[in-house]
Protein backbone atom coordinates (compact mmCIF):
# COMPACT_ATOMS: atom_id res chain seq x y z
CA UNK A 1 0.00 0.00 0.00
CA UNK A 2 1.40 3.42 -0.93
CA UNK A 3 1.41 6.39 1.42
CA UNK A 4 -1.01 8.16 -0.86
CA UNK A 5 -3.48 5.29 -0.62
CA UNK A 6 -3.36 5.10 3.14
CA UNK A 7 -3.91 8.83 3.52
CA UNK A 8 -6.92 8.65 1.17
CA UNK A 9 -8.17 5.73 3.18
CA UNK A 10 -8.00 7.43 6.56
CA UNK A 11 -9.49 10.56 4.96
CA UNK A 12 -12.50 8.58 3.81
CA UNK A 13 -13.03 6.93 7.17
CA UNK A 14 -12.72 10.29 8.92
CA UNK A 15 -15.53 11.69 6.76
CA UNK A 16 -17.98 8.89 7.52
CA UNK A 17 -19.95 9.24 10.77
CA UNK A 18 -19.46 6.70 13.55
CA UNK A 19 -22.28 4.47 14.80
CA UNK A 20 -22.42 2.36 17.96
CA UNK A 21 -23.66 -1.18 17.45
CA UNK A 22 -25.78 -3.16 19.90
CA UNK A 23 -26.55 -6.85 19.40
CA UNK A 24 -29.12 -9.03 21.09
CA UNK A 25 -28.37 -12.73 21.64
CA UNK A 26 -31.13 -15.27 20.97
CA UNK A 27 -31.80 -16.16 24.63
CA UNK A 28 -33.81 -12.98 25.25
CA UNK A 29 -31.00 -11.12 27.02
CA UNK A 30 -30.93 -7.34 26.49
CA UNK A 31 -29.06 -5.68 23.63
CA UNK A 32 -25.40 -5.26 24.48
CA UNK A 33 -22.81 -2.91 23.07
CA UNK A 34 -20.76 -4.84 20.50
CA UNK A 35 -18.57 -2.14 18.95
CA UNK A 36 -18.84 0.54 16.30
CA UNK A 37 -18.90 1.00 12.53
CA UNK A 38 -18.33 3.87 10.12
CA UNK A 39 -21.20 4.48 7.71
CA UNK A 40 -22.77 7.26 5.68
CA UNK A 41 -26.29 6.68 7.00
CA UNK A 42 -28.42 4.45 9.23
CA UNK A 43 -29.19 1.78 6.59
CA UNK A 44 -25.52 1.37 5.68
CA UNK A 45 -24.61 1.32 9.37
CA UNK A 46 -27.08 -1.52 9.87
CA UNK A 47 -25.57 -3.51 6.99
CA UNK A 48 -22.05 -2.82 8.26
CA UNK A 49 -23.07 -3.93 11.74
CA UNK A 50 -24.57 -7.11 10.31
CA UNK A 51 -21.39 -7.93 8.45
CA UNK A 52 -18.93 -7.03 11.19
CA UNK A 53 -20.76 -8.13 14.35
CA UNK A 54 -23.45 -10.64 13.35
CA UNK A 55 -21.67 -12.75 10.73
CA UNK A 56 -20.75 -15.45 13.20
CA UNK A 57 -24.37 -15.89 14.26
CA UNK A 58 -25.81 -15.73 17.78
CA UNK A 59 -27.66 -12.47 17.06
CA UNK A 60 -31.42 -11.97 16.66
CA UNK A 61 -31.62 -8.18 16.66
CA UNK A 62 -29.35 -5.23 15.87
CA UNK A 63 -29.45 -1.59 16.91
CA UNK A 64 -27.25 1.13 15.47
CA UNK A 65 -27.09 4.54 17.14
CA UNK A 66 -25.19 7.64 15.98
CA UNK A 67 -22.23 7.88 18.35
CA UNK A 68 -22.71 11.62 18.73
CA UNK A 69 -26.18 11.01 20.17
CA UNK A 70 -24.68 9.35 23.22
CA UNK A 71 -24.02 11.53 26.26
CA UNK A 72 -21.28 9.94 28.32
CA UNK A 73 -19.96 10.64 31.78
CA UNK A 74 -16.39 11.89 31.94
CA UNK A 75 -13.67 10.70 34.30
CA UNK A 76 -13.90 13.91 36.37
CA UNK A 77 -17.44 12.83 37.23
CA UNK A 78 -16.23 9.61 38.82
CA UNK A 79 -15.64 10.78 42.41
CA UNK A 80 -19.08 12.35 42.65
CA UNK A 81 -20.88 9.72 40.56
CA UNK A 82 -19.48 6.42 41.67
CA UNK A 83 -17.31 6.59 44.80
CA UNK A 84 -20.18 7.07 47.28
CA UNK A 85 -21.49 3.63 46.36
CA UNK A 86 -18.34 1.95 47.66
CA UNK A 87 -19.38 2.15 51.35
CA UNK A 88 -23.09 1.52 50.91
CA UNK A 89 -23.17 -2.23 50.98
CA UNK A 90 -26.81 -2.19 52.04
CA UNK A 91 -27.69 -1.22 48.46
CA UNK A 92 -26.79 -4.77 47.43
CA UNK A 93 -29.34 -7.50 48.00
CA UNK A 94 -26.57 -9.74 49.35
CA UNK A 95 -26.35 -7.45 52.39
CA UNK A 96 -29.63 -8.78 53.72
CA UNK A 97 -29.87 -12.21 55.28
CA UNK A 98 -32.85 -14.28 54.27
CA UNK A 99 -35.11 -14.91 57.25
CA UNK A 100 -35.20 -18.55 58.25
CA UNK A 101 -38.23 -20.45 57.13
CA UNK A 102 -38.92 -18.25 54.12
CA UNK A 103 -38.97 -20.38 51.02
CA UNK A 104 -38.86 -19.34 47.40
CA UNK A 105 -37.10 -16.05 48.06
CA UNK B 1 -38.19 -36.48 -8.34
CA UNK B 2 -34.71 -37.42 -7.26
CA UNK B 3 -31.57 -37.39 -9.41
CA UNK B 4 -31.30 -41.19 -9.21
CA UNK B 5 -34.64 -41.46 -11.02
CA UNK B 6 -33.50 -39.46 -14.09
CA UNK B 7 -32.48 -41.18 -17.34
CA UNK B 8 -29.02 -40.61 -18.75
CA UNK B 9 -30.00 -38.06 -21.45
CA UNK B 10 -31.64 -35.85 -18.84
CA UNK B 11 -28.68 -36.29 -16.52
CA UNK B 12 -26.35 -35.05 -19.26
CA UNK B 13 -28.42 -31.88 -19.67
CA UNK B 14 -28.74 -31.41 -15.93
CA UNK B 15 -24.97 -31.74 -15.51
CA UNK B 16 -24.47 -29.00 -18.11
CA UNK B 17 -27.12 -26.82 -16.46
CA UNK B 18 -25.58 -27.22 -13.00
CA UNK B 19 -22.15 -26.36 -14.39
CA UNK B 20 -23.59 -23.05 -15.65
CA UNK B 21 -25.02 -22.29 -12.21
CA UNK B 22 -21.90 -23.40 -10.35
CA UNK B 23 -19.36 -21.82 -12.70
CA UNK B 24 -21.07 -18.40 -12.58
CA UNK B 25 -20.48 -18.44 -8.84
CA UNK B 26 -17.02 -19.91 -8.63
CA UNK B 27 -15.76 -17.36 -11.17
CA UNK B 28 -17.51 -14.39 -9.55
CA UNK B 29 -16.32 -15.59 -6.14
CA UNK B 30 -12.74 -15.62 -7.38
CA UNK B 31 -13.13 -12.11 -8.84
CA UNK B 32 -14.68 -10.80 -5.63
CA UNK B 33 -11.90 -12.40 -3.62
CA UNK B 34 -9.57 -9.80 -5.14
CA UNK B 35 -11.09 -7.30 -2.70
CA UNK B 36 -9.93 -9.19 0.39
CA UNK B 37 -7.70 -6.76 2.27
CA UNK B 38 -8.31 -3.99 -0.29
CA UNK B 39 -11.82 -2.78 0.60
CA UNK B 40 -12.24 1.00 0.87
CA UNK B 41 -13.02 0.67 4.59
CA UNK B 42 -12.84 -2.19 7.07
CA UNK B 43 -16.64 -2.46 7.04
CA UNK B 44 -16.78 -2.79 3.24
CA UNK B 45 -13.84 -5.17 3.18
CA UNK B 46 -15.70 -7.51 5.52
CA UNK B 47 -19.00 -7.04 3.70
CA UNK B 48 -17.47 -7.86 0.31
CA UNK B 49 -15.60 -10.88 1.59
CA UNK B 50 -18.75 -12.15 3.36
CA UNK B 51 -20.58 -12.02 0.04
CA UNK B 52 -17.59 -13.67 -1.62
CA UNK B 53 -17.64 -16.55 0.84
CA UNK B 54 -21.38 -16.98 0.38
CA UNK B 55 -20.88 -17.06 -3.38
CA UNK B 56 -18.04 -19.59 -3.27
CA UNK B 57 -20.23 -21.67 -0.93
CA UNK B 58 -23.05 -21.62 -3.48
CA UNK B 59 -20.59 -22.69 -6.17
CA UNK B 60 -19.34 -25.59 -4.03
CA UNK B 61 -22.87 -26.86 -3.37
CA UNK B 62 -23.92 -26.59 -7.02
CA UNK B 63 -20.74 -28.14 -8.41
CA UNK B 64 -20.95 -30.95 -5.84
CA UNK B 65 -24.41 -31.75 -7.13
CA UNK B 66 -23.14 -31.48 -10.72
CA UNK B 67 -20.47 -34.07 -9.89
CA UNK B 68 -23.09 -36.42 -8.46
CA UNK B 69 -25.29 -35.99 -11.53
CA UNK B 70 -22.34 -36.68 -13.83
CA UNK B 71 -21.52 -39.83 -11.85
CA UNK B 72 -17.87 -40.02 -12.87
CA UNK B 73 -16.41 -39.42 -9.45
CA UNK B 74 -15.59 -35.74 -9.87
CA UNK B 75 -16.29 -33.60 -6.81
CA UNK B 76 -16.61 -29.81 -6.59
CA UNK B 77 -12.85 -29.35 -6.27
CA UNK B 78 -12.12 -31.44 -9.35
CA UNK B 79 -14.68 -29.45 -11.33
CA UNK B 80 -13.47 -26.05 -10.14
CA UNK B 81 -9.72 -26.65 -10.26
CA UNK B 82 -9.09 -29.27 -12.89
CA UNK B 83 -11.06 -28.02 -15.89
CA UNK B 84 -9.71 -25.66 -18.56
CA UNK B 85 -11.30 -22.36 -19.55
CA UNK B 86 -13.03 -23.85 -22.60
CA UNK B 87 -14.91 -26.28 -20.33
CA UNK B 88 -16.25 -23.55 -18.06
CA UNK B 89 -19.91 -22.66 -18.57
CA UNK B 90 -20.12 -19.35 -16.71
CA UNK B 91 -21.50 -16.19 -18.33
CA UNK B 92 -19.11 -13.47 -19.53
CA UNK B 93 -20.19 -10.85 -17.00
CA UNK B 94 -18.67 -12.65 -14.01
CA UNK B 95 -15.25 -13.18 -15.57
CA UNK B 96 -14.52 -9.46 -16.10
CA UNK B 97 -11.84 -8.13 -13.71
CA UNK B 98 -13.23 -6.54 -10.57
CA UNK B 99 -12.63 -2.93 -11.66
CA UNK B 100 -13.19 -0.12 -9.17
CA UNK B 101 -15.64 -0.23 -6.28
CA UNK B 102 -18.39 1.25 -8.48
CA UNK B 103 -17.94 -1.45 -11.12
CA UNK B 104 -17.90 -4.19 -8.47
CA UNK B 105 -21.09 -2.89 -6.89
CA UNK B 106 -22.98 -2.49 -10.17
CA UNK B 107 -22.00 -5.98 -11.36
CA UNK B 108 -22.90 -7.44 -7.98
CA UNK B 109 -26.29 -5.79 -8.13
CA UNK B 110 -27.09 -6.89 -11.70
CA UNK B 111 -25.92 -10.43 -10.95
CA UNK B 112 -27.49 -10.74 -7.49
CA UNK B 113 -30.82 -9.48 -8.82
CA UNK B 114 -30.58 -12.18 -11.51
CA UNK B 115 -29.65 -14.81 -8.89
CA UNK B 116 -32.57 -13.70 -6.78
CA UNK B 117 -35.21 -14.25 -9.45
CA UNK B 118 -33.45 -17.42 -10.66
CA UNK B 119 -33.27 -19.19 -7.32
CA UNK B 120 -36.72 -18.05 -6.35
CA UNK B 121 -37.96 -19.91 -9.42
CA UNK B 122 -35.69 -22.93 -8.80
CA UNK B 123 -36.97 -23.22 -5.22
CA UNK B 124 -39.95 -25.08 -6.66
CA UNK B 125 -37.91 -27.21 -9.07
CA UNK B 126 -39.22 -30.75 -9.49
CA UNK B 127 -35.67 -31.98 -8.79
CA UNK B 128 -35.67 -32.30 -5.01
CA UNK B 129 -31.94 -31.83 -4.54
CA UNK B 130 -31.86 -28.68 -6.68
CA UNK B 131 -34.96 -27.20 -5.01
CA UNK B 132 -33.39 -27.65 -1.56
CA UNK B 133 -30.16 -25.93 -2.62
CA UNK B 134 -32.07 -23.12 -4.33
CA UNK B 135 -34.07 -22.34 -1.19
CA UNK B 136 -30.90 -21.95 0.85
CA UNK B 137 -29.11 -19.85 -1.76
CA UNK B 138 -32.09 -17.58 -2.32
CA UNK B 139 -32.11 -16.57 1.34
CA UNK B 140 -28.45 -15.50 1.23
CA UNK B 141 -28.81 -13.77 -2.13
CA UNK B 142 -31.55 -11.55 -0.73
CA UNK B 143 -28.89 -9.94 1.46
CA UNK B 144 -26.54 -9.55 -1.51
CA UNK B 145 -29.29 -7.70 -3.38
CA UNK B 146 -29.91 -5.42 -0.42
CA UNK B 147 -26.22 -4.64 0.09
CA UNK B 148 -25.45 -4.03 -3.59
CA UNK B 149 -28.64 -2.07 -4.33
CA UNK B 150 -28.04 0.18 -1.32
CA UNK B 151 -24.62 1.00 -2.73
CA UNK B 152 -25.94 1.50 -6.27
CA UNK B 153 -28.42 4.04 -4.86
CA UNK B 154 -25.77 5.86 -2.83
CA UNK B 155 -23.20 5.99 -5.61
CA UNK B 156 -25.72 6.70 -8.37
CA UNK B 157 -27.35 9.48 -6.37
CA UNK B 158 -24.07 10.55 -4.77
CA UNK B 159 -21.35 12.86 -6.04
CA UNK B 160 -20.61 13.77 -9.66
CA UNK B 161 -17.65 11.38 -9.61
CA UNK B 162 -19.52 8.45 -8.06
CA UNK B 163 -22.33 8.86 -10.58
CA UNK B 164 -19.86 9.00 -13.47
CA UNK B 165 -18.14 5.84 -12.32
CA UNK B 166 -21.39 3.96 -11.85
CA UNK B 167 -22.62 5.09 -15.26
CA UNK B 168 -19.36 3.98 -16.88
CA UNK B 169 -19.71 0.58 -15.23
CA UNK B 170 -23.32 0.31 -16.30
CA UNK B 171 -22.54 1.20 -19.92
CA UNK B 172 -19.91 -1.53 -20.03
CA UNK B 173 -21.88 -4.16 -18.13
CA UNK B 174 -25.21 -3.74 -19.87
CA UNK B 175 -24.00 -5.55 -22.96
CA UNK B 176 -23.35 -8.61 -20.82
CA UNK B 177 -26.85 -8.85 -19.37
CA UNK B 178 -28.47 -10.41 -22.44
CA UNK B 179 -26.58 -13.66 -22.00
CA UNK B 180 -28.20 -14.21 -18.60
CA UNK B 181 -31.62 -14.58 -20.17
CA UNK B 182 -30.87 -16.78 -23.18
CA UNK B 183 -32.75 -20.05 -23.42
CA UNK B 184 -31.35 -23.04 -25.31
CA UNK B 185 -31.99 -26.74 -25.87
CA UNK B 186 -29.96 -27.88 -22.82
CA UNK B 187 -32.25 -25.86 -20.63
CA UNK B 188 -35.32 -26.65 -22.73
CA UNK B 189 -35.14 -30.40 -22.02
CA UNK B 190 -35.15 -29.68 -18.28
CA UNK B 191 -37.81 -26.95 -18.40
CA UNK B 192 -40.28 -29.47 -19.82
CA UNK B 193 -39.82 -31.66 -16.75
CA UNK B 194 -40.06 -28.75 -14.31
CA UNK B 195 -36.42 -29.17 -13.28
CA UNK B 196 -35.03 -25.92 -14.69
CA UNK B 197 -36.55 -22.52 -15.35
CA UNK B 198 -36.78 -20.92 -18.81
CA UNK B 199 -34.17 -18.13 -18.59
CA UNK B 200 -36.14 -15.79 -20.86
CA UNK B 201 -38.99 -15.72 -18.32
CA UNK B 202 -36.61 -14.31 -15.70
CA UNK B 203 -35.99 -11.07 -17.56
CA UNK B 204 -39.27 -9.24 -16.72
CA UNK B 205 -39.01 -9.71 -12.91
CA UNK B 206 -35.28 -8.90 -13.08
CA UNK B 207 -35.97 -5.75 -15.10
CA UNK B 208 -38.59 -4.68 -12.58
CA UNK B 209 -36.11 -5.01 -9.71
CA UNK B 210 -33.41 -3.19 -11.68
CA UNK B 211 -35.79 -0.35 -12.57
CA UNK B 212 -36.91 0.06 -8.96
CA UNK B 213 -33.33 0.51 -7.79
CA UNK B 214 -32.28 2.68 -10.74
CA UNK B 215 -35.19 5.05 -10.06
CA UNK B 216 -33.96 5.54 -6.48
CA UNK B 217 -30.38 5.85 -7.75
CA UNK B 218 -31.40 8.39 -10.45
CA UNK B 219 -29.78 6.11 -13.02
CA UNK B 220 -31.16 5.09 -16.39
CA UNK B 221 -30.82 1.87 -18.33
CA UNK B 222 -28.36 2.68 -21.15
CA UNK B 223 -30.46 4.23 -23.92
CA UNK B 224 -28.61 2.80 -26.89
CA UNK B 225 -28.69 -0.91 -26.23
CA UNK B 226 -25.35 -2.30 -27.38
CA UNK B 227 -25.38 -5.63 -29.11
CA UNK B 228 -25.37 -8.28 -26.42
CA UNK B 229 -22.22 -10.37 -25.99
CA UNK B 230 -22.69 -14.10 -25.73
CA UNK B 231 -21.11 -17.51 -26.26
CA UNK B 232 -19.58 -18.23 -22.86
CA UNK B 233 -22.21 -20.82 -21.93
CA UNK B 234 -20.74 -22.86 -24.78
CA UNK B 235 -17.11 -22.29 -23.81
CA UNK B 236 -16.38 -19.16 -25.88
CA UNK B 237 -14.97 -16.94 -23.17
CA UNK B 238 -13.24 -13.57 -23.01
CA UNK B 239 -9.46 -13.39 -22.71
CA UNK B 240 -9.86 -12.72 -18.98
CA UNK B 241 -10.99 -16.17 -17.88
CA UNK B 242 -7.82 -18.08 -18.74
CA UNK B 243 -5.63 -15.63 -16.83
CA UNK B 244 -7.95 -15.79 -13.85
CA UNK B 245 -8.04 -19.59 -13.84
CA UNK B 246 -4.28 -19.87 -14.05
CA UNK B 247 -4.07 -18.03 -10.76
CA UNK B 248 -7.05 -19.78 -9.20
CA UNK B 249 -5.95 -23.27 -10.20
CA UNK B 250 -2.19 -23.17 -9.80
CA UNK B 251 -2.07 -24.58 -6.28
CA UNK B 252 -4.29 -27.66 -6.74
CA UNK B 253 -2.67 -28.33 -10.13
CA UNK B 254 0.89 -27.99 -8.83
CA UNK B 255 0.19 -29.97 -5.68
CA UNK B 256 -2.60 -32.45 -6.50
CA UNK B 257 -4.57 -33.45 -3.43
CA UNK B 258 -2.93 -30.83 -1.23
CA UNK B 259 -4.78 -30.15 2.02
CA UNK B 260 -4.19 -27.95 5.03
Amino acid sequence: MTTENSSTKSGLVAELPLWEVFTQPPNGAPHEHAGSVHAADAEMALLGARDVYARRGNVVSLWVVPTNMITASVSQDNPAFFDPMDDKVYRHPQFYKSPKGVKNL
Amino acid sequence: MKISELDSAIRTSLFEYLLRLGDDRVVLGQRMGDWCGHGPTLEEDIALTNITLDTVGHAATLLHLAGEVEGRGRDEDALAYLRDAIDFRNCLMVELPRGDFGFTVVRQFLFSAYSHVLFQALSTSSCEELAAIAQKIEKEVRYHVRYSSDWVVRLGDGTVESKDRVNDALTLLWGYTGELFESDSVEGKLVGLGIAVDSSTLRPPWMELVNQVFTLATLAVPATTPSMLTGARHGRHSEHLGHMLSEMQILPRSHPGAIW
